[in-house]
């Protein structure tokens, strides 16, 4: 539902929307819960606006008639959740290697294996962040609020595009499935396709840039794509050493020396000492919100820092916002996969994880309140 | 003065990666020669997607073209999306036995079932050539390979019976022994709408006819020996006897994947 400027949205619509205004031209995907209905908006919609939507026999095609498109020139995207979003793994690290662009989009849900299929979980960030073999690095997003889920969705196609690199779109069954007003929604700037004019620039970086434009399928270019190791110009150098470590390096270093564009997030409030704080991502971010806003009428100073990039992280950012509280708590749908994070960050700091796995339950405020509050008093 | 078939070939990265006496130079060869009598004077417009192996060679890096290396058994997926994006492009799939009928199966099968606008050449050489020659879906039943030492287990299958059945428009089978024929049918595969598919059956001197003592040669020859006429035939059963039904499964002109979905066809979307 939508009406003058304001929006009735559900968090895998937003992303829907925002791939739409982004210029997602194809979609390819397979039905998993809860990232289906995300999939029936875009069958409905993309065709209504000149894209492409393809239901894949599994999830292993799916991504990989996106990293197709994604090569004849459409901006593509792929949604899934846990058990697809592993099969696509292969996909994404094929992406990584031959620098195409592509969103994939996870809907957490509750794993290992089937688990609890339709409940809520936050346990693949290490997945989205490490899923796939061989060195390799990718951008991990997180959306904590519906009208996050549409801006990052955009954030994401820009950051694929500019970098040639696939992103990761880490929402969650809360916030997939979870209805909101969004208002005054801005369009974030959009970040178009970068080709090369002519065939004389070398489409796999170079000595002087870490990303060079993508040479078009079809204009006489003779473009080599492939997922061995290969030269700048996309000759297979299956045996030598030095492009190996040329290429995985520059593929890292693509995405690290941009961190500071990078890393999203936000801390509240900006300064000062704090008893509590907490670092949190996705659903589990609003229970922290108000927990510090419960903690505050309770006499305490507490602050959140939000994560909105789980991948690469900037360590002087956690670390800085550590150093200001007394406490710091992680709350998390998971057996504490970013407290690990924030202890290598801040060593030293009492840093307390707060997890909470089974039946898609959220973390209540309630329970995080005092948590939060026991821990402070210790 | 060059060779006339250069024009589509990487002159750069001769002498080929293949083994003395491979199958894929015949097919090479006769790709390009088809590619001359079609008049092109190069491969602009084509994009060729293969799969990981040693067919997947043949394209990428040998054809002065856009070449698509994939992961193991993914080619097909990748070329459908090439294909839906820029239906204006010949995409032609080239990987092996293991690649499309092993790993790939399953985006085989559903390719022909949608029909997708694409032609796929599966060489067939009975083995996992690279990896060291270990049985793969086609290896005749009791062959002794480095994962069979006492015998393939399984059944081969006939893959383009399966794929027939399936629905595509065009399927056939002719080994590299079958020069004229596999011309033939090679034309036939780079032109018209649907899924076209192609099995062709080659030699690997390396992992296979060494093993049986023969010599490339006669290799051909035992490929030539086995062949039958697929109309005079049960193929399933020829295919668990050891032997080559070759000709062609179906030859029809459905709508394809394109025209389902609106992209190409009467009425088509512009824009």
């Amino acid at each position: 539902m939508r009406s003058g400027d304001w929006r009735y949205w559900s968090g895998n619509i937003a992303v829907a929307e925002g791939a739409l205004d982004a210029g997602c031209r194809f979609f390819a995907g397979y039905p998993i819960t809860p990232s289906s209905d995300l999939m029936e908006y875009i069958a409905r919609e993309l065709p209504r606006r000149g894209g492409i939507f393809v239901q894949a026999e599994d999830e292993i095609a799916a991504v990989n008639m996106v990293i197709g498109a994604s090569m004849a020139g459409c901006k593509a995207m792929t949604a899934t959740s846990g058990p697809g979003f592993s099969l696509m793994q292969e996909g994404i690290g094929y992406a990584v290697m031959t620098e195409v662009p592509m969103v994939v989009v996870n809907v957490m849900r509750l794993g290992p294996a089937t688990g609890q299929a339709t409940k809520a979980g936050q346990g693949d960030v290490m997945q989205a962040r490490w899923g796939r073999h061989g060195d390799q690095c990718v951008v991990v997003l997180c959306p904590a609020t519906v009208a996050e889920c549409y801006s990052l969705a955009i954030t994401a196609f820009n950051v694929s595009e500019e970098l040639r690199v696939p992103v990761i779109l880490l929402s969650d069954e809360h916030i997939a499935h979870m209805w909101e007003v969004v208002r005054g929604l801005e369009r974030p700037p959009v970040v178009e396709r970068r080709w090369a004019e002519t065939p004389d620039t070398p489409p796999f970086g170079s000595p002087d840039a870490d990303v060079t434009p993508m040479h078009p399928l079809g204009r006489g270019f003779n473009v080599m794509y492939t997922g061995s190791t290969h030269d700048e110009w996309g000759f297979r150098r299956t045996q030598d050493p030095e492009v190996h470590e040329r290429l995985v390096a520059r593929l890292w270093r693509k995405v690290h020396s941009r961190l500071d564009r990078l890393f999203i997030y936000s801390v509240e409030p900006g300064e000062g000492h704090l008893d509590v704080g907490f670092v949190a991502y996705g659903s589990v971010y609003r229970s922290a919100a108000q927990a510090a806003r419960m903690l505050a009428g309770r006499g305490y100073r507490a602050g959140v820092l939000k994560l909105n990039t789980l991948w690469p992280l900037r360590r002087d950012v956690i670390e800085g916002f550590c150093r200001r509280a007394s406490v710091v708590v992680v709350p998390e749908l998971n057996l504490g996969q970013v407290a690990g994070d924030v202890r290598a960050a801040c060593p030293g700091s009492n840093v307390y994880g707060y997890s909470k796995v089974g039946g898609g339950r959220p973390i209540y405020p309630e329970e995080l309140c005092s948590f939060a509050e026991e821990v402070a008093r210790r | 003065m060059s060779h006339p078939l250069a024009k589509y070939l990487r002159e750069g990265m001769l002498p080929t990666l293949f083994c003395p006496g491979c199958g894929n130079g015949i097919l090479m060869k006769a790709m390009f020669e088809v590619f001359d009598e079609m008049g092109l004077e190069s491969l602009d417009g084509f994009v060729f997607v293969s799969g990981i192996g040693c067919a997947g060679w043949i394209p990428s890096p040998h054809f002065k073209a856009d070449s698509v290396h994939t992961l193991h058994g993914r080619a097909i997926p990748v070329a459908t999306g090439i294909k839906l994006c820029r239906p204006e492009l010949r995409v032609v799939v080239i990987g092996g036995d293991g690649d499309i009928a092993g790993i790939g199966c399953g985006h085989l099968i559903h390719a022909a079932r949608r029909n997708v606008d694409i032609a796929t050449v599966m060489v067939n050489n009975f083995n996992y050539g690279m990896t060291g020659g270990q049985y793969s879906p086609t290896t005749p039943r009791g062959k002794i390979t480095p994962t069979s030492p006492y015998g393939n287990p399984e059944r081969p299958m006939d893959t383009c019976l399966l794929v027939a059945e399936a629905g595509a428009n065009y399927v056939a089978r002719w080994t590299v022994a079958h020069y004229r024929m596999l011309k033939e049918a090679l034309k036939r595969l780079f032109e018209g709408r649907g899924f076209r598919f192609l099995e062709v059956v080659s030699t690997c001197p390396t992992r296979v006819l060494r093993r049986e003592g023969l010599t490339p040669a006669e290799g051909l020859k035992a490929l030539l020996r086995a062949s039958v006429p697929v109309r005079r035939c049960d193929p399933a059963r020829a295919v668990l006897k050891g032997r080559i039904p070759v000709g062609v499964y179906a030859d029809r002109d459905e709508p394809g994947f394109l025209e389902a979905l609106g992209l190409a066809g009467p009425g088509v979307r512009r824009g």
